[in-house]
């Protein structure tokens, strides 16, 4: 054993017992990332520090919550009302669900654009989403707690889609709920999954998603592998350690995504209703259905895929698919150029239609259904099954520009 | 003892230990998933329950609890009756043939007698609760309305072409103890 110690000291003792220093030099300060990182590069780190507010507010929320159908409601409104700071650490929390969904669609659109999904950074895309999948369920269980009318009635129409699977649907709907409505056992068994489950899968997710991506090193906007190019050392030319030189540009973006944070906590923590919506200020009421009902924002764009399809199972469906398409997009883009700066302009032009049709649907499926919404939610729905289509049909042949060696 | 290693008595032993291991993983897992069952309590919550429906006026609908969901009781008057008919061509399951109810409320009012109608008010598209709207107007004929999707269903909750409902709402086992007094959840002896 003590053949391996090289160290001296304390740090000696510790690294003969536990990789510390290794550890910190082959994430920190010996982890080379490429030099060209631009403002797209701090919505990973954002992430970490989004899902570290989650979790703090989130177990302190759960002094003083009740996860009970009788109680529920009240002990929220008693959170806000007569803790300490108690509304603080609520809006903190339920600011904090929005932002991880705006700082996890910017960083997937990061790897869109850059490729970094392509070979061989697959697992990490696929690690990813599946943090999207745990976050989606997270965020859905997350906004029955509160017990208000969005709560009861979004909880009722999502776990409905369940329904729709041929033979077992109604079975499976019982068995989720646990009783035959929506009630006391759902949320019960909601607040277990919310606080214990999924933060643990997500937890275990996040760092296979960092080993993986410390296996195979960062991409950058350059698509360029800095890998090819090492000095006599085996460093990337390229490349500079992530720490101090990262985690001192990451300061920068969190103090301007904490300014960002702070002015909705304190100022509009309900965003107009799409942050918290209005209907769930009314206590669950399960005879009444609230006039306009609809999921969170982060929600609405698949939502909006769901209501533009006039059949029940296919709308289900055409709603699953599309986020399970997300997972095969290292294979759908056949192309070998990474970086959006040397692709096509066909390329260019898809980009362009998904977030148009993202964006679109994101605002149809906030909205109540007219004959000319609907029409509009199936153009950006064929717009957005669209991209991954073009993209498949374009890539194998793509008239692409010249990569360059090292990046610019 | 031989050093010859058998190789065959070692790949059984330990394909056997996976397979034991499997079906004891599979064993346990039963009972945690079997929890979230609907509880003893629950199924008792969803035993049958009365409804006076004497005072009710021809129009008027009550709202009874039963397994948590709403159960509508609807005293459909004549004007509302004379719909029935007169919307047939344009509902999706006219005969409800794929739609839940009890065989004797498989008839054009869907109950047990043509004036009242007893129906769960749970939409068979994705569970909201429809609101009723007696209101017979030019582009309505009556009946009731979903707010989530959109889904109509008329007098007798069939549901219209076009919507996102696929079936009619379903209608609960009742049936009339007295003229004044109704069972939900039980067909009670015809």
């Amino acid at each position: 054993m003590s053949e391996k110690q090289t160290g001296t000291g304390f740090m000696g003792w510790i690294d003969a017992r536990f990789p510390l220093t290794k550890m910190y030099e082959e994430h920190l300060s010996k982890y080379y990332a490429p030099k060209n990182f631009n403002f797209w590069y701090f919505f990973g780190s954002l992430a970490l520090l989004v899902l570290v507010i989650q979790i703090v507010t989130g177990i302190f929320l759960t002094m003083h919550y009740k996860p009970d159908g009788e109680m529920a409601f009240a002990s929220v409104e008693y959170i806000m009302r007569d803790v300490d700071w108690g509304w603080l650490i609520r809006y903190l929390h339920s600011t904090g669900a929005s932002a991880f969904f705006i700082v996890v669609y910017l960083h997937m659109f990061r790897a869109l654009i850059y490729g970094s999904y392509q070979k061989p950074r697959e697992l990490i895309w696929i690690f990813g989403m599946f943090i999207f999948l745990a976050l989606m369920a997270e965020g859905f269980m997350g906004y029955l707690l509160p017990w208000g009318q969005m709560s009861y009635w979004g909880a009722q129409v999502i776990i409905s889609l369940f329904g729709a699977i041929p033979v077992v649907g109604d079975e499976l709907t019982l068995w989720i709920r646990g009783d035959f409505v929506i009630s006391d056992a759902t949320l019960n068994r909601f607040f277990a999954l919310h606080v214990i489950a999924v933060p643990l899968v997500l937890l275990m997710l996040v760092v296979m998603h960092i080993i993986a991506l410390h296996e195979v090193g960062s991409n950058n906007p350059d698509g360029v592998e800095i890998k090819k190019n090492k000095d006599e050392n085996g460093i990337p030319l390229d490349g500079i350690p992530f720490h101090p030189y990262y985690t001192v540009k990451d300061i920068v973006g969190t103090v301007v995504f904490l300014i960002l944070f702070s002015v909705v906590v304190f100022f509009m923590p309900e965003m107009g209703g799409y942050f918290l919506e209005h209907a769930n200020f009314v206590p669950a009421n399960q005879f009444k259905t609230p006039e306009h009902i609809a999921p969170v924002w982060y929600f609405t764009p698949f939502y909006a895929i769901l209501r533009a399809i006039p059949d029940k199972l296919m709308g289900v469906i055409a709603m699953f698919a599309a986020i399970g398409v997300l997972f095969f997009m290292p294979w759908i883009d056949r192309g070998k150029v990474r970086s959006i700066r040397y692709r096509s302009g066909a390329f260019r032009l898809l980009i362009v239609i998904l977030v148009v049709s993202f964006i679109g649907l994101g605002y149809l499926g906030a909205l109540p259904a007219t004959e000319t919404r609907t029409m509009f939610a199936r153009l950006f729905s064929v717009g957005y099954f669209g991209f991954f289509v073009g993209l498949w049909w374009i890539s194998k042949n793509e008239n692409t520009r010249p990569v360059p060696e090292r990046v610019q | 003892m031989s050093s010859e290693v058998d190789n065959s008595r070692r790949r059984f032993l330990t394909a056997g230990t996976m397979v034991v291991g499997a079906v004891g993983t599979v064993a346990v897992a039963i009972p945690f998933l079997k929890t979230w069952s609907p509880s003893a309590r629950a199924k008792t919550a969803g035993a049958p329950v009365e409804a006076n429906i004497g005072k009710l006026q021809p129009g008027q609908q009550i709202i009874v609890k039963w397994r948590g969901k709403p159960v509508w009781v609807v005293r459909r008057d004549d004007k509302a009756l004379a719909t029935l008919s007169q919307v047939v061509g344009e509902l999706r399951d006219v005969d409800s043939e794929e739609s839940k109810q009890p065989e004797y409320a498989r008839n054009e009012h869907r109950s047990r007698k043509p004036e009242y109608l007893i129906i769960e008010g749970i939409c068979t598209h994705l569970g909201c609760s429809p609101t009723y709207r007696p209101e017979i107007t030019t582009d309505f004929q009556g009946g009731f309305f979903c707010p989530c999707h959109g889904s109509k269903f008329d007098f007798a909750g069939r549901v219209y072409s076009g919507v996102p409902a696929p079936t009619n709402l379903t209608v609960p086992p009742h049936y009339f103890v007295s003229d004044d007094v109704i069972l939900i959840g039980e067909d009670g002896v015809a």
